[in-house]
């Protein structure tokens, strides 16, 4: 019954939708206040009937009810609790509904959030969000329904592949979807941008902190997922360059590239039809980042064949919503003038080369993961396209938009002088060259690169220190004076130079993690003891136990520093009963300059056990740059220009300054 | 339920995790040298990983392949073209180039150059454009700011 009224709702929220995405835009275009106002309240009863849907399922996981096929299929009744919600999403049906409960959300934000915005803008905004969220329902009614029945009811399910049973990634796939989602905001601006044949400051205004919030989460999502693959699949890394991953990148690259000429768009009037596009292209790229996961084409183009009407349906959609969009753009983009003027060297010239760099960096990323799949539907060779391939073409793209980005934020607007910026870095500049040469001779490494990395994320951190001191004017007048322009500058300022030193901490963490990583395999007798890095490993032994799902051998290694005992570290192998699957919990001990990384193997006729010991150093710097990274645009988001709902200040700002619009 | 037990078994066989202690090679250097080679070589049965990460039986057989080659003297890219001569150039992480995947590799640079000749020619034609006019307020701009400018302004 339950399960059955959550169908209901999920139809009546299609037929929402179709109405929201039709009669506002209608009447956008026919000057009608009463079709427009229709808006918010479609807005609303989408999130209300969607909100129904989704608890309808959430309950049938949570009582286990498994004369549903979704249940069936996902769930387990021994499965803890944390693990029945989540599974939830943990699977197609489920993760579509999530996403169109997040984007009715979005919708039902701006419905109320928006009223100082123009009454056709915001109509058009909310009929677009009304034309994605059709088109998904459809997409989820028609061929992904999660409220399917199964009769006669099984006794228990199938229960969720082992490896997603983890805290980590219970919530890596909301934050992952609030990104995705997340650009539709600005997609849906920019299309109701190009209807209205105009972009102005108040309008990348409204789009930035969207986008910042959506990248934000996307920034938070992506993180989570590298973090669960650290420790979750046992071997110490942390990026694969795998397409899933690949696939949530790529929004990310085109969202920062949105991010960052948006701050143009705002402040200077110029790159108006390149902030829309990119808007397009960022949303775009999440639609078909879902796509390529869900679909399933990823592993192989012919299980893309095996559900074709999951598989056209797909297309179609991704067909008519990028061709749709850019087909709009390509009549409507020469209506929209520019006027902020700018010379090549100057911020608006450093942002630009950040969105060149990005956006080829972007492309680089999309025909790597797509080349293969491309090359095997037109019958080419089988080609492979791994993270060798990746590592020779992104990073050296990243190189000059790391060295840009220190000195970018100190150029002046309009017309900078690069030989003053320049000089006002001298110090930064000698400073990490003299810390490049003593890297390398220091480690002995025979390359220079790893050297070169932790220059570079001192260069970037430098740069970010000089800018903000620049700001407060620090030791150049008094420290209270200082102290004063510190409190008084906007939160916006804060959140990139946060958001900046977390990046710098970042490329710190890859570069250490990767160049100076210390690895052990050996087997190992109970009492052998073997050194790491200045660490001493003894193995104690192997004790069997059991967990709610699963039974678990649990090897026990004390940790010593100087003789004595400062840890002991538990890695696991868990053997699940269901999914009959193996899984390993590595024992990671951290210091916040690195890991000490433990994976338990098998067993020996000999009673010995192999054992792999990693010594990661500045690996936790990779998931504090991508915690600072986030925590930046939080602080962004409370900026007071971008804050949300304050008419009567945003009024006052426009009758100070009607020139800024 | 005996096959269920044999497929327990049979799962419980595997190996937990990418490269076992008793394959590495005794030569330090030569070790290090086999790790490089299976960080390239893809994992035929997995989804994307390599054979140097990946704990699939095949994985294990390239991986003890690899270090049989390089015993016997091969050099690196020997040992590779050993195995690409069997495999394909499906097997390579790094995809070889040739015709097929021109297209791949000039992508990068390739975009750079546009992306960059796009930015020039918009820069020089906004350079020689004229300073652009404010743009012209609508009538109803105009009441607004009629207004803004006789009264408080709220």
């Amino acid at each position: 019954m339950i399960a059955e009224i959550g169908h209901f709702a999920l139809v009546l929220a299609f037929c929402v939708a179709l109405v929201q995405g039709s009669v506002p835009l209608w009447g956008a275009w026919r000057g009608n206040g009463a079709m427009m106002a229709l808006a918010p309240g479609a807005a609303l009863a989408q999130v209300v009937l969607i909100s129904i849907a989704f608890a309808a399922l959430m309950y049938a996981y949570v009582v286990s009810d498994f004369s549903v096929a979704n249940v069936y299929a996902n769930s387990h009744s021994l499965k803890p609790m944390l693990y029945k919600v989540s599974g939830v999403w943990g699977n197609h049906e489920g993760s579509l509904l999530l996403w169109v409960l997040i984007l009715a959300l979005f919708g039902l934000a701006v419905a109320f959030m928006g009223a100082n915005l123009p009454l056709t803008l915001r109509s058009r905004v909310l009929a677009i969000q009304g034309l994605i969220a059709a088109g998904f329902l459809a997409f989820s009614l028609f061929t992904s329904n999660p409220f399917l029945r199964l009769d006669p009811a099984p006794l228990d399910g199938q229960d969720l592949n082992p490896l997603l049973q983890d805290p980590g990634l219970a919530f890596h796939p909301p934050f992952l979807y609030l990104g995705y989602v997340g650009f539709s905001m600005a997609f849906s601006f920019a299309v109701a941008a190009l209807l209205e044949g105009r972009v102005d400051a108040a309008w990348a205004r409204w789009v930035r902190p969207w986008t910042l919030a959506a990248w934000t989460s996307l920034t938070l999502g992506i993180a989570m997922g590298s973090w669960w693959a650290y420790y979750e699949l046992g071997w110490g890394g942390w990026w694969f360059w795998d397409p899933v991953e690949n696939a949530s990148f790529m929004p990310w690259l085109a969202g920062t590239a949105l991010l960052h000429s948006a701050i143009v768009t705002e402040k200077r009037g110029a790159l108006k039809s390149w902030t829309v596009l990119l808007a397009i292209i960022a949303f775009s790229l999440s639609l078909l980042g879902t796509f390529l996961v869900r679909s399933g084409v990823l592993t192989s183009v012919h299980a893309f064949a095996t559900d074709p009407t999951r598989g056209i349906f797909i297309l179609l959609l991704l067909i008519v919503a990028i061709g749709g969009s850019l087909a709009l753009y390509a009549w409507r983009a020469p209506t929209l003038k520019a006027d902020g003027l700018f010379a090549p060297i100057s911020r608006e010239g450093a942002l630009v080369l950040n969105n060149l760099l990005l956006a080829t960096a972007c492309f680089t990323v999309l025909v790597g993961t797509l080349y293969p799949l491309l090359l095997d539907v037109i019958g080419g060779a089988k080609v492979s396209v791994g993270p060798p391939f990746f590592e020779l073409t992104f990073i050296p793209l990243m190189v000059p938009l790391l060295l840009a980005m220190a000195a970018g934020p100190l150029m002046a607007w309009k017309r900078a002088d690069l030989r003053g910026v320049l000089s006002r870095m001298k110090a930064i500049v000698f400073a990490c060259l003299a810390l490049w040469g003593f890297i390398w001779w220091y480690t002995t490494d025979l390359s220079p690169l790893p050297a070169f990395g932790i220059a570079l994320a001192t260069w970037i951190a430098m740069g970010a220190l000089l800018e903000f001191s620049e700001r407060i004017q620090l030791f150049r007048i008094k420290p209270g004076a200082s102290l004063r322009r510190a409190a008084g500058l906007p939160r916006s300022a804060y959140g990139m130079s946060v958001s900046h030193l977390g990046v710098a901490v970042l490329v710190a963490g890859i570069t250490a993690s990767s160049a100076w990583q210390t690895e052990i395999i050996r087997a190992m007798q109970p009492g052998d003891s073997q050194e790491i890095a200045g660490y001493t490993l003894v193995f104690e032994g192997v004790n069997p136990g059991q967990g709610p799902n699963y039974t678990y051998e649990r090897g026990q290694f004390a940790v010593l520093r100087d003789g004595e005992q400062i840890a002991i570290m538990e890695p696991e192998k868990r053997q699940f009963f269901v999914q009959t699957m193996l899984t390993t919990e590595a024992a990671i001990r951290t210091t916040l300059m690195a890991d000490l990384y433990l994976v338990l193997g098998d067993s020996g006729a000999d009673g010995s056990w192999a054992v792999r010991i990693y010594y990661n150093p500045l690996v936790p710097w990779i998931w504090g740059g991508c915690l600072m990274m986030v925590f930046g645009g939080l602080i962004s988001l409370t900026d007071r220009r971008l804050r949300l709902a304050i008419p009567s200040r945003r009024k006052q700002a426009v009758a100070a300054k009607p020139q800024a619009a | 339920m005996r096959f269920a037990t044999v497929f327990l078994m049979m799962v419980l066989a595997l190996p937990v995790f990418a490269v076992q202690p008793d394959e590495i090679l005794t030569d330090p250097a030569m070790e290090a040298r086999a790790r490089d080679i299976s960080a390239d070589l893809r994992c035929l049965v997995c989804q994307n990983q390599s054979i140097d990460d990946s704990d699939a039986p095949l994985a294990r057989d390239l991986r003890v392949l690899v270090r049989e080659r390089l015993l016997a003297g091969d050099t690196n890219d020997e040992t590779v073209a050993y195995i690409v001569d069997r495999y394909g150039d499906y097997v390579l992480l790094k995809p070889p180039f040739n015709a097929e995947t021109l297209l791949l590799w000039a992508a990068p640079l390739g975009a750079l150059i546009i992306g960059g000749a796009i930015v020039a020619v918009f820069m020089r034609r906004r350079s020689s454009e004229p300073v652009a006019v404010a743009q012209a307020l609508t009538s109803e701009e105009q009441a607004r700011l009629k207004d803004l400018m006789q009264g408080d302004g709220s």
